[in-house]
């Protein structure tokens, strides 16, 4: 102990000293994309290693090198008279349309639900009988009242996003902060005012969110939009290969329906802490 | 001059009738522009309540919230609200959160941001303004929160306990701020707060409120603050005997249990 230190110890009193804990080390992220990585390598070498000895046949499986030279190939020749551009565009042309569509009606209902006892007693029960449901289900029933056109597709992968988006907006908005609605309030917000410019605000994260869950549904519910009347798409290349049993085609279209997903997730993830960096701080 | 008066008011969470859930029991207190009245009390006895009251956030049971004469229907700009945890808007920075109440007048942003930036240095903050709100410590928060208060030029300044999540030392600072703040805009300060000697420091008028339910238990005058905003430091006000017997009154006045047991 230094000299200038004074005790105000009362007798029993313990000295509350004891050394800080070490910073924790900056390694658990790094550990989890090598684990990762290396998962990825080892699944890529049982399946070269299962097409090379012909474990199974190439007509199931075909080798990776099989499948790379299929997706050039898809690429400059393409398959069912379009190329992998051309379909990935049909499908990612859907799957945007129905996005537009579903935050166009999602997010005012989802304000409707958190905001009014009236627009949830309405709108909840229909929102809660359409998420549950699988987009095969509703896919007869669309055909057979709006027929087999581009509006059809568009809107079958829409049934399947509004939900998510309804669900987080009203989430993001019932979580507004109370005493930030006093302060604007005090401050001299009307109510018109308080939605523009704290609720709305306030709830853009939770539309974000509702957004990238919605992309990842709508994704998923492409296969089905292009079961029936597409000449072009991803979900429809896939099917159409495999009726003639073009395996290495089905697999090429399942790695880049997945890659786009990931993607469509990072951009999202991208545009969250572009635009909403406050909402995982405060 | 204008006076914000709670008359008689009594609140309770119950329904019409029943005697239970009375958190406030016909409590009277007058905030005049240039008054700095702080309100202290033990925990449940309805301190923020009365400040939720007077801003409008509440609705009394019985009695009446008013602004010279005229009944308090809900919030407005002429009482601004501190809160404890600062309540400032994220999604902006530091200058436009202060800029908030101007921007709802329809100020345009060229003439905002010149009177934002010119209310953060008055609260020490100068240079700050295109901070976003994560980046600044509690303290600075709490400043940013306070100018945001006062761009609406309030003739009321409504603080329900700004400096309780501060530590010791930026609370010292803030009281400080808090003083020259009040000086120079000339509102009327309710202080909601649980610190004796703070109340004792600032206000000109210490209420001190008994618990369940909540009622005026005494009132004091006090006029520290006063002294020093006239140049005496504040270390010197608060080991000042006289201030010394304030406190150790008011500290028998909110917990006469302890003195009971002592006697």
């Amino acid at each position: 102990m230094s000299a200038a230190t004074e005790s105000f110890l009362a007798p029993g009193d313990k000295a509350a000293t004891s050394a800080p804990p070490p910073p924790p080390r900056p390694r658990g992220r790094r550990v989890g994309l090598i684990a990762s990585l290396v998962t990825l390598g080892l699944l890529l070498a049982a399946w070269s290693l299962a097409a090379w000895q012909a474990w199974v046949s190439p007509l199931f499986l075909p080798s990776p090198i099989a499948v790379a030279r299929a997706a050039a190939g898809l690429v400059t020749d393409g398959f069912a008279d379009a190329t992998l551009l051309q379909h990935f565009t049909a499908s990612l042309g859907r799957v945007f349309g129905a996005l537009a569509a579903s935050l166009v009606v999602g997010v005012p209902v989802g304000f409707a639900i958190a905001t009014s006892r009236i627009g949830r007693g309405i709108l909840d029960p229909i929102v809660e009988f359409l998420r549950p449901l699988p987009p095969l289900a509703y896919l007869p029933l669309v055909i057979i009242w709006f027929g087999i056109g581009e509006g059809s597709k568009v809107l079958v992968i829409a049934l399947a996003m509004v939900p998510p988006t309804v669900i987080s907006t009203a989430a993001g908005v019932r979580a507004v902060s109370e005493d930030r609605i006093r302060a604007a309030r005090s401050l001299g917000a009307t109510g018109s005012q308080v939605l523009r410019f704290v609720v709305l605000p306030s709830a853009l994260p939770a539309v974000l969110t509702g957004t990238r869950i919605a992309l990842g549904t709508g994704w998923s519910t492409l296969v089905a939009a292009e079961l029936v009347a597409a000449t072009r798409g991803l979900g429809f290349m896939i099917q159409s290969a495999a009726q003639f049993l073009v395996t290495d085609v089905v697999i090429v279209g399942i790695l880049v329906i997945a890659s786009v997903a990931f993607f469509l997730e990072s951009v999202i993830r991208f545009l969250e802490r572009r635009f909403v960096p406050w909402s995982s701080r405060l | 001059m204008s006076t914000l008066r709670l008359d008689t008011v009594s609140l309770s969470y119950a329904p019409v009738g029943a005697d239970d859930g009375l958190v406030l029991d016909r409590v009277d207190l007058a905030v005049r522009t240039r008054d700095f009245v702080a309100v202290i009390g033990r925990s449940g006895s309805g301190k923020t309540s009365l400040l939720n009251l007077a801003a409008g956030f509440l609705q009394p049971t019985a009695g009446s919230v008013s602004v010279d004469g005229k009944p308090v229907a809900g919030p407005g700009a002429d009482r601004a609200v501190v809160f404890q945890d600062d309540a400032l808007f994220p999604w902006l920075s530091a200058r436009e959160n202060v800029a908030f109440a101007l921007r709802l007048k329809g100020t345009g942003p060229a003439e905002r941001a010149r009177r934002a930036d010119a209310l953060l240095e008055r609260v020490g903050l100068a240079g700050a303004g295109d901070k976003a709100v994560w980046e600044l410590s509690g303290g600075m928060r709490q400043r940013v929160g306070i100018a945001r208060a006062i761009a609406a030029e309030p003739r009321f300044l409504l603080m329900d306990e700004p400096l309780g999540a501060l530590d010791a030392m930026t609370r010292e600072r803030m009281q400080e701020l808090l003083l020259t703040v009040w000086r120079d805009t000339g509102a009327g300060v309710l202080l909601i707060t649980h610190g004796i000697e703070e109340a004792l420091f600032l206000a000109t008028r210490v209420v001190v409120l008994a618990p369940g339910p909540g009622r005026v238990e005494a009132v004091i005058e006090a006029g520290f603050g006063r002294q020093f905003l006239s140049g005496r430091p504040a270390r010197e006000i608060k080991a000042d005997p006289a201030f010394v017997a304030a406190r150790e009154r008011l500290r028998d006045l909110i917990d006469p249990l302890e003195t009971k047991a002592a006697a």
